[in-house]
């Protein structure tokens, strides 16, 4: 007797309710509502404190920040290499908005930041109007630029520190500090959670659809009653909000001090690389992509250790660049949609098994 | 005044040349296949990496010689690697393609030839020539290395661009960017002119990377030297030679002319921590007239039919 | 039964026209309309010219509520150029243009959308990387309004009215015989049952006009006769005002109320089928005969 226990059998939707919902298929659902329960409650029993710092919290983070890409990108089709400026845009909100009103509750601080960035992003993302493709890359990488430059050098941003870089006190919510790692993990995941469910609500119903059809054929999508503008600046908006938040939690929780550096078109490199291997135009993309570029220098630098060889940080670096470059080619030949369509393959499968088909 | 502003008028006109040289790479690319190379600041890099550890000991000739030959074997890997693989995929694809195809040759290139500054030594001269003596006191610093490295790329930009236009090789080039599957469809073999196109890239990008390397020694930053040849290619159109040349032009003036004469200004006003107006001055340009001109001053408007 | 509409020549069941498919009754209500002589669209003078090509010169005609009206012509007549005008995608350089009773001036697209115009086209402008099922919801973009915020939260209003819009959605999906398909990704359907999601899409938008490009182009005969029947049902069943583009006269014939010619974007005809196929300047036009 085989056990099939991947499957939909017996679970038709009697509604166009059950099939609307986020995981029609019931093990779907339930898998995730297990896995953000363990999220919670799990994690915090036996994690360390290098899993939280070195790969929770970063893994969360970028994920916002891959969320927010992937809305643009992604979803709608505008292709960004402006994420680092973004992010900048929120941490430096932040920072200005907690050192100048430095009662405010660290939620509006975020909240802020987000919207700082939210603006910003309109303003860069007017030309998407008529400008498209790679020609839009190079309008975002002019934002990117001259914001690195704006933090660098506008001096009121920094509060006029001389060497440049910014520092944060200690975050506390509602009197309560978030200063151990077990406590930041907590409130970036629930973080993460809300903005996930938000960015779902919205990819699901007509703002997604609408985003989509701009990016499939967006001659067509006027046709059928959507406007342009509408479209793309709405996706840059949420986009950099999130992105905003991302890169105010980023600075907050993670750097604690930074200099505009940290934000440069490198890092706008890592938050595209992350959409295009975990999977443009999905969610759980933005997750498994970001958990590859945090998890892959980790692993490679764990490695010397492991095989009982010496090497330098600066090969480690180099192969690191070597690897990344041809995942991302890999990917492109053989799985242009990423990772996420390999995990949706393998669901597949598992539908199948044991059977062979 | 005006003689101090001139001359950062002739220095930025010569950087301006350098750029166009590495323009002219994604250019050919671009005009070939429809794809563009964001790898041509990498194969800069690599380039020059590997003429100046070679040159460390071999005759310049040699080094040179041995250097070209690289960047074909480069050529040939990435056709075999990667383009063969991505026929007919969207532009975007390609595009991404590159940005790893960049990636990894940054890693490679450094992880083959060491990642510390390396001097090129081609043996320009140094001393500083100066002109119209007679009329500005003391005369106009040229620099003779840049004004040979300028002259040079010239001449490269020069050579291309007459074979692109004149000859049938040029002409089977063209057809290709157009439309890959037409092209094949009357026998132009296109994984030929995919290799010869990214062969003679990596030899614009071998000469750029050896000028610019002369110039600011080889290392890692040169690859950035890339992302500033976009927006020579936005006011220039992606697919004109002299596009690439004119925009090349421009941008290299006007960002030192910013430097400038724009710096002062805005440090004084908004109260800056120094100037560096250079980094985004292109940028902001080229976005001015992606808003005005989308097809650059020469390029081809782009209409899309239903 | 007189309608006055049909020509001599043409046998008439008692419900109507007893053309080749078998359609009895199919378009009774429509033919008050037609009688009546309201008039949705009219075309005065519209002259449209890229560079020095002419595409459509001086070309007048009008599209009556609640008829099917074909434009047909050899290839090159100015027929896409035509309903790309009307569609708002091109703007002609002279002419008027007068839908609903109101002339407008340029329109964008969005707004030909708004005012109830919908359109196929002849290479199936689907949105290739969403399921048919998305593609026909997008159709219903006009039709849903909670807002942005509604949007984020979707319990309550913004998922009441998803599902809503999912159920007239189902119905179109039903009427076209596409639910095996629905949840599809577009770009992997065979081109036939593409051009069914297309029709579905813009039968979605509950147009007032719809025009269609070509509609059958590339299909077989049975794929051919399953259109023809969603067509007609379309416009008797919602009265639908259809002016479609078409190459194949059987079609035409048993479809249309009157026909449009265009050729080299001049018009050299306009009246019932059988009076076009009649028409001498037609019958050169498509033999190649210079006149």
């Amino acid at each position: 007797m085989t056990i099939v226990f991947y499957r939909e059998v017996g679970q038709f939707k009697t509604s166009y309710d059950a099939d609307e919902a986020i995981f029609p298929i019931a093990q779907d659902r339930w898998s995730v509502i297990v896995l953000v329960a363990f999220a919670f409650l799990g994690v915090p029993l036996f994690a360390g404190q290098y899993l939280y710092t070195e790969v929770l919290i970063p893994v969360l983070i970028l994920s916002i920040a891959a969320i927010g890409l992937n809305i643009l990108t992604g979803y709608c089709g505008q292709l960004s290499l402006g994420s680092g400026g973004f992010m900048a845009v929120g941490a430096y909100a932040a920072y200005n908005l907690a050192l100048r009103l430095p009662e405010t509750n660290i939620i509006l601080v975020f909240l802020f930041a987000g919207v700082m960035a939210m603006l910003v992003g309109l303003l860069f993302g007017l030309p998407s109007l008529r400008i498209k493709g790679f020609y839009l890359a190079v309008a975002t990488l002019a934002s990117q630029f001259f914001l690195e430059w704006a933090f660098a050098r506008v001096k009121w941003f920094t509060n006029y520190a001389p060497s440049g870089s910014v520092a944060v006190g200690r975050v506390e919510l509602f009197g309560v500090p978030i200063d151990t790692p077990g406590r930041t993990y907590i409130f970036v995941l629930a973080i993460t959670v809300v903005l996930t469910i938000a960015a779902k609500n919205l990819v699901r119903g007509r703002i997604g659809r609408m985003w989509m059809a701009i990016r499939d054929m967006d001659i067509a999508a006027e046709i059928i009653g959507i406007r342009p503008l509408h479209a793309k600046l709405s996706a840059f908006a949420v986009s950099s909000f999130y992105i905003g938040v991302a890169g105010a939690l980023w600075a907050f929780l993670r750097l604690g001090s930074w200099e505009p550096l940290a934000f440069d078109v490198n890092r706008s490199f890592q938050v595209l690389f992350m959409i295009i291997i975990g999977g443009l135009g999905t969610l759980l993309g933005s997750f498994l992509g970001a958990a590859f570029i945090v998890l892959v220098p980790i692993f490679l630098n764990q490695l010397p250790s492991w095989l009982g060889i010496s090497m330098s940080t600066a090969a480690i670096s180099h192969i690191e660049f070597m690897l990344f470059g041809a995942m991302i080619v890999l990917f492109l030949i053989a799985e242009p949609h990423g990772l996420a369509r390999l995990w949706a393959i393998a669901k597949e499968k598992l539908r199948l098994w044991p059977f062979p088909y | 005044m005006l003689g101090p502003v001139l001359e950062t008028l002739i220095g930025g006109l010569m950087t301006g040349v350098l750029y166009s040289l590495v323009a002219l790479g994604f250019v050919l690319i671009f005009k070939a296949s429809g794809v563009f190379n964001f790898a041509q600041g990498a194969m800069v890099l690599f380039a020059a990496l590997s003429f100046a550890r070679l040159s460390e000991f071999m005759p310049l000739v040699i080094a040179f010689a041995f250097s070209v030959l690289i960047m074909i074997a480069l050529a040939y890997a990435i056709e075999f690697l990667v383009l063969r693989h991505l026929v007919n995929q969207e532009g975007i694809i390609l595009f991404m393609a590159t940005l790893g195809i960049a990636y990894f040759l940054e890693g490679f290139g450094q992880a083959v030839w060491g990642s510390d500054i390396y001097k090129i030594a081609l043996g320009l001269p140094t001393d500083p020539i100066f002109i119209l003596e007679s009329v500005f006191p003391g005369g106009l610093l040229i620099d003779p290395a840049e004004l040979i490295a300028a002259i040079i790329c010239a001449v490269m930009v020069l050579v291309l661009a007459v074979f692109f236009q004149v000859t049938r090789v040029g002409r089977a080039l063209r057809a290709v960017a157009d439309d890959h599957q037409a092209a094949q469809s009357v026998g132009i073999p296109l994984n030929q002119i995919w290799l010869m196109v990214w062969a003679v890239s990596g030899l614009v990008a071998l000469v750029a990377g050896m000028m610019w390397g002369a110039k600011l020694g080889v290392q890692f930053s040169l690859s950035l030297i890339a992302l500033k040849a976009l927006p020579v290619l936005i006011l220039g159109g992606f697919t004109s030679i002299p596009g690439a040349i004119v925009g090349g032009l421009i941008i290299g003036a006007g960002e030192k002319l910013a430097e400038v004469l724009l710096g002062p200004v805005l440090i004084r006003t908004f109260d800056l921590a120094g100037g560096g107006i250079e980094n985004w001055f292109a940028y902001v340009l080229a976005l001015v007239f992606l808003l005005f001109r989308p097809q650059g001053l020469f390029g081809e408007r782009i209409i899309e039919r239903v | 039964m007189d309608s006055g509409a049909h020509s001599p020549g043409s046998s008439e069941g008692p419900f109507g026209r007893n053309d080749s498919t078998g359609n009895y009754g199919m378009r009774a209500p429509s033919e008050q309309d037609i009688v009546a002589g309201n008039v949705l669209l009219a075309v005065e003078n519209v002259s449209l010219a890229f560079g020095g090509v002419k595409a459509v010169a001086g070309v007048s005609f009008d599209i009556r509520k609640g008829e099917i009206r074909a434009i047909i012509g050899p290839n090159g007549a100015g027929k896409t150029s035509m309903l790309n005008v009307i569609n708002g995608f091109y703007h002609p350089q002279q002419g008027r243009i007068t839908f609903k009773g109101k002339p407008r001036a340029a329109m964008r697209p969005y707004e030909a959308a708004l005012g109830g115009i919908a359109r196929t086209f002849q290479n199936v402008a689907l949105f290739k990387g969403m399921t048919a099922l998305d593609n026909i919801m997008a159709g219903r973009t006009l039709k849903m309004r909670r807002g942005f915020f509604w949007q984020l939260l979707r319990f309550g209003p913004a998922l009441a009215e998803e599902i809503e819009q999912r159920r007239r959605v189902e119905e179109i999906i039903d009427f076209l015989k596409i639910q095996h398909i629905r949840k599809v990704q577009v770009g992997k359907l065979p081109y036939g049952l593409q051009k069914r999601v297309e029709l579905g899409r813009a039968l979605a938008m509950e147009p007032d006009l719809l025009l269609l490009d070509e509609p059958m182009a590339g299909m077989n005969l049975e794929e051919k006769e399953d259109m023809s029947r969603f067509i007609l049902d379309v416009n008797a069943h919602y009265g639908t005002t259809i002016a479609l583009i078409e190459h194949d006269m059987g079609v035409v014939m048993d479809l249309s109320d009157r026909v449009l010619v265009l050729d080299h974007g001049v018009k050299i005809a306009d009246g019932t089928p059988a009076e076009v196929q009649a028409d001498q300047a037609v019958i050169d036009a498509y033999l190649g005969v210079s006149h």
